[in-house]
């Protein structure tokens, strides 16, 4: 997909790649056929660079054609660089969004602005009386952004346990790694002394991500954040653990040997 | 029931009233604050419905996020600080979470412009309306008076889409009853007239009549055009004015080189080109002082704007 584009960000969509399947096949309540459902989960994708890997379950799951996977970042393309969701007001007034293409939820690519919209759908669904959960996916170089942590204190003050944050720890950011950058660690800590729940996994490991996903449920009283120690570009030998893949299309040579490889 | 308007009154106490009787009426609103509840009166609707408003603290980015996030849940969310914050502060996230994907966020930047008074520059926006229509797809409204602020308010709720209106901090004279129409996109005509056009908007509408009434004695027939919505402009209401009386001057609570007289420059000289002046802030920053001290001292006044119409007529070929 990204060969064809020429361009994107293949090391923070491989890492997230468990996390998306997890989601996607196994935990989120929603149906391809109605994606604009009510009731249906959201997952709100933060870090936006990422949305190859997205479009890619989006497609897998049926909420449009898989051939349209090599259309991202042409011109005239639904599959723009970083997510995008229009909303038109619809015949029935101002509460009929269009999502396009179907299955995106929010507009991204300036990181730091996930979480806080993700506090309005799950206030919104608490004033509503619906039971769905809204799951945020930030990268951790993000975790730089000042609203993040904004969205952070609100969302604890606000005692939201039908939201859950889940950082993709890849521990590399565009210009190096994030230790060298600007250091986020102690991260458990931190989300423990902002009100959160705070659960650190192997964002590799299909089992632990679920189970993760699912233990988030059960936590009354306050937002969940799920700390996924991941590889940037996992699963392809020459992408993994490099920032010089954080931005950076394959070509064709590259891409056919990343291909051969994951298989 | 309607009452007779107060002499003078802050246009953003039409705020807190509006929201209520709009949510009575069963609109699905919910407001979201940054801590200024009590100066924008969106504390006025927290009391009548607190379930329905959140404050985030002083977070303006995150205020903006969370009131897009219920926008797309089918809300229409009130996103409510001073205009310096919104847009100043978090222009970035109005552009990506409201702006682009065309959201039913209704920003309120009150205490705009330099009747905030004696708070002093960081609290004065000279150049809200600048940020705010440069975004494709936001409607941008500065209405002129308190009885004007509600009618635009409930436009803003009942439309779809992004939408921006600059309220004040200071009781400014009314100027409208209770027959008034507010017209989206549409300029109010207050005064008839042949010689030259005056386009105002918000607090510099009253300024504006005092200058037509004075510039009548000495002559001159000055047609007045309230043009409270800044975004989309009335250009036809621009270009009969320019035909019909061959000059305009503008009038602001604003920087001049990018707000109202900048804007409907490109509709004159576009169409029609004629003479233009142009009354507001000129290119540099105010102070703390008195709202009419400041209005005074920068140059904000109808001896101003009379000054500026009579310039403006020298240069205007008969």
């Amino acid at each position: 997909m990204l060969a064809a584009a020429g361009s994107g960000h293949p090391g923070g969509s491989l890492s997230a790649v468990e996390i998306l399947c997890a989601l996607y096949l196994c935990v989120l309540r929603h149906n391809p056929a109605e994606p604009l459902w009510p009731d249906r989960d959201r997952f709100i994708l933060s870090k936006g660079h990422a949305v190859p890997v997205l479009y890619a379950v989006l497609a897998e799951c049926g909420y449009f054609p898989e051939e349209e996977l090599t259309t991202l970042r042409k011109l005239g393309s639904r599959l723009q660089g970083h997510a995008f969701a229009y909303f038109q007001p619809g015949t029935e007034g101002l509460r009929t969004p269009i999502q396009s293409p179907p299955g995106i939820e929010m507009c991204a690519g300036s990181l730091g602005q996930g979480l806080s919209f993700s506090i309005g759908q799950a206030l919104a669904a608490r004033l509503d009386g619906r039971d769905y959960r809204v799951y945020c996916l930030l990268g951790d170089g993000e975790l730089g952004e000042g609203q993040v942590w904004e969205a952070a204190l609100a969302a604890a003050h606000y005692s939201l346990d039908n939201l859950v944050a889940i950082v993709d720890r890849n521990r590399i950011q565009n210009d190096g790694f994030v230790d060298d950058i600007l250091r986020t660690d102690p991260l458990i800590e931190k989300w423990e002394a902002f009100g959160w729940r705070a659960l650190d996994i192997d964002g590799h490991d299909l089992r632990q991500v679920i189970d993760a996903l699912e233990k988030a449920r059960t936590v009354k009283g306050k937002p969940t954040v799920i700390i996924a120690h991941t590889i940037k570009g996992k699963g392809v030998s020459f992408m993994e653990n490099t920032a010089s893949w954080h931005g950076r299309a394959p070509n064709r040579e590259e891409a056919e040997r990343a291909l051969a490889e994951l298989a | 029931m309607t009452l007779a308007p107060p002499a003078m009154a802050a246009t953003r106490e039409a705020l807190g009233p509006t929201l209520v009787r709009l949510r009575e009426e069963g609109l699905d609103i919910v407001v979201v604050d940054a801590d200024l509840g009590v100066s924008t009166t969106a504390r006025v609707f927290a009391a009548a419905f607190p379930e329905r408003f959140f404050t985030v603290g002083i977070a303006e980015q995150n205020m903006i996020g969370v009131a897009a996030g219920f926008a797309a849940a089918g809300k229409i969310a009130v996103a409510s600080t001073f205009a310096v914050f919104a847009p100043g502060r978090c222009f970035d996230q109005i552009r990506i979470a409201v702006a682009h994907p065309h959201l039913n966020v209704k920003i309120i930047g009150s205490h705009g412009g330099l009747t905030v008074g004696e708070d002093g520059i960081s609290a004065q926006a000279i150049e809200d309306l600048a940020l705010i229509s440069s975004l494709p797809g936001f409607t941008v409204i500065v209405p002129a008076d308190v009885i004007e602020a509600a009618q635009a308010i409930e436009t803003a709720l009942r439309e779809p889409g992004p939408y921006y209106i600059r309220c004040s901090r200071a009781k400014t004279p009314v100027i409208y009853d209770a027959t008034y129409r507010f017209q989206l996109g549409k300029a109010h005509l207050l005064r008839p007239g042949k010689d030259v056009t005056v386009i105002a908007l918000g607090v510099m509408v009253k300024p504006a009549l005092a200058a037509a009434a004075k510039l009548r004695e000495e002559g001159i027939d000055c047609r007045l055009l309230n043009m409270a919505t800044l975004r989309l402009l009335d250009e036809e209401a621009i270009i009969a004015a320019a035909r019909e009386t061959g000059a305009i001057v503008t009038a602001e609570e604003h920087l001049v080189h990018c707000g109202l007289g900048s804007m409907v420059s490109q509709v004159v000289t576009a169409n029609q080109p004629v003479p233009m002046g142009f009354v507001g802030m000129k290119d540099r920053y105010a102070e703390s002082g008195a709202p009419d001290q400041l209005l005074e001292k920068y140059g904000l006044t109808a001896d101003d704007i009379a000054r500026e119409v009579r310039t403006v007529l020298k240069r205007k070929k008969d």
